[in-house]
């Protein structure tokens, strides 16, 4: 049934921290080459070659220029994958009870044998995180990994999303979000984690560290006034040069 | 969001298909044998006909049966039963009507409802929607209610309700359209909460995920059609509404104008349909600065 779980036993997420994403998309490309070897369909490509390729992603990084009032632009990479929202919409909306969430660790997942590929729960998920697999028919989605997570034929490091064993700036934290003392919650605790679009009333799981407020062009060094120049107005004969150039027709600078 | 011809041709013929089989459904004296075969022969036409083009936009239409499921959380799938069950329902009591001249009250009642109940359950696909602030109210409804009951009168030839109907849905279709233009904007929900970057300035997309468009791009921010919106409109009003109430309240009745009447008015439908799709807004548009 797509009646959703009144309460899941852990809240397994992510926290993506926007401070240290460098904008390398190696989570993109990890995503999508063990999703499409593993779990479920493969994500297929149209035109990989061709003009305007497109392909299925669980996952993608957008790239923003933030301008505040005063200061200077700053640029966010913004990795957005499956948030596993607590109340998610995606799940309600299914017509064949293909989409679910789990009990056991809150993971959405899509029952692919079930889903007649009608595309409703893509459109009632706010945040673009399910994507009607063009070859397959089905709907796709990020399954947390929930291949690798609890697969104890891999190595203990590798028991972790792709997207977060893969990222080489440590941008991406995977653990249980209901739990508070544990790392994933603290890191949100500590630094503020916040939800997208909370109006939506979804509740996602996935939370987003805030990029850290970056230096200020007006910062002065202590060493600032023995750096002044010494001289406002050029003298000798760079002076000279000056006075010359501006004589010559075609007016001073 | 894109306009898919199959869902648009489905919620255009059904529409009609089930207002006719309403009416059909609550005549005092419904019409028997031959005429009866004609009118319930539209009537199953047009909603089955409309039922098995949503089908075509199905990655898996093999498997649509599971749809029925899951009626406790999904309007999808209330619509798949409403439809069945109305279709049923009427199927017997068109049966009755043919070839037996019987005509059972109670389960054309009960046909009738189930008709406008399956029109209820296709809009309300729509304006469950959060993610879609144009459709997430509850005047989406009442134009497809009104819609389907005006069409369904036309279609029975029922002149003066038609003429009201007619009215009523063209002023729910203003409404709609006024309110809908300012929906996306009062639904609080733009760049700044989709990204969570919104306090701490202007936030603008510098560069989508990939170098040309994906899903995403293609099924909710489709924008092709917004430039003639404003024409659209006004054909679509003329076409649905203008042109049979002129036909229906002034002219002198003939089969050839009623002919026409029915043909503007499905044509207009089918218009006001795709601007439905074409000019909503999807929230997932905030993410590609876009919408």
């Amino acid at each position: 049934m797509t009646d959703l779980p009144t309460q899941t036993d852990r809240s397994l997420g992510l926290v993506i921290d926007l401070d240290t994403c460098v904008g390398c998309h190696a989570c993109v490309i990890s995503c999508k080459g063990w999703n499409t070897e593993n779990y479920g369909a493969p994500l297929s490509d149209q035109r990989p070659y061709g003009t305007e390729p497109m392909g299925t992603f669980l996952n993608r990084v957008h790239s923003y220029e933030v301008q505040p009032e005063d200061g200077t632009a700053q640029t966010v990479h913004f990795p957005k994958s499956c948030l596993h929202c607590e109340s998610a919409p995606c799940v309600i909306v299914c017509p064949t009870g293909a989409s679910y969430k789990r009990v056991e660790d809150g993971i959405v997942l899509v029952n692919e044998d079930h889903c007649i590929g009608c595309g409703l729960c893509a459109w009632a998920c706010p945040y673009g995180a399910r994507e009607l697999d063009q070859e397959e028919g089905v709907m796709k989605k990020c399954t947390l990994c929930v291949d690798r997570i609890y697969n104890e034929n891999l190595p203990k490091e590798d028991q972790i999303p792709s997207c977060v064993r893969t990222c080489p700036a440590g941008a991406r934290h995977f653990g249980d979000l209901s739990d508070p003392n544990s790392d994933v919650s603290q890191l949100v605790e500590s630094r503020g984690g916040f939800d997208l679009m909370p109006e939506m009333g979804t509740k996602p799981v996935n939370k987003y560290l805030p990029p850290r407020p970056k230096d200020s062009w007006d910062d002065q060094s202590l060493l600032a006034p023995l750096l002044k120049p010494v001289a406002e107005e050029p003298v000798g004969f760079l002076g000279w040069l000056d006075k010359a150039l501006d004589k010559l027709p075609g007016g001073s600078a | 969001m894109h306009p898919a011809p199959s869902v648009i041709i489905f919620s255009t013929l059904s529409g009609l298909g089930f207002g006719l089989l309403f009416w059909l459904g609550i005549d005092l004296t419904p019409p028997t044998g031959g005429v009866a075969f004609a009118f319930f022969f539209i009537g199953f036409a047009l909603a089955v006909g409309g039922l098995l083009s949503s089908t075509f936009h199905l990655g898996h239409p093999e498997r649509a049966w599971r749809a029925l499921s899951q009626w406790r959380t999904s309007w999808l799938s209330r619509e798949g039963i409403c439809a069945v069950a109305a279709l049923c329902v009427m199927g017997l009591y068109a049966l009755c009507l043919i070839f037996f001249a019987t005509h059972i009250v109670i389960l054309g009642w009960i046909g009738a409802l189930l008709s406008l109940l399956t029109v209820f359950t296709t809009s309300m696909i729509y304006a469950q929607l959060d993610t879609v602030p144009r459709w997430k109210t509850p005047l989406t409804p009442a134009l497809y209610l009104s819609f389907s009951l005006a069409g369904g009168a036309l279609l029975s030839g029922r002149i003066t309700i038609a003429i009201a109907l007619l009215a009523i849905a063209a002023v729910i279709q203003i409404f709609w359209w006024i309110r809908g233009d300012n929906a996306l904007t009062i639904s609080g929900t733009d760049m700044g909460t989709a990204t969570g970057l919104g306090e701490r300035g202007t936030v603008r997309s510098m560069a989508h995920p990939h170098t040309a468009p994906n899903y995403l791009v293609k099924e909710f921010i489709y924008v092709i059609g917004r430039k003639h919106a404003q024409k659209l409109r006004v054909i679509a009003f003329v076409l649905t509404f203008a042109l049979p109430l002129v036909i229906l309240a002034l002219l002198p009745f003939s089969h050839i104008l009623a002919a026409i009447a029915v043909l503007s008015h499905i044509a207009g439908v089918a218009t006001s349909r795709w601007l439905f799709f074409a000019e909503a807004e999807h929230v997932v548009g905030h993410y590609y600065g876009m919408r």
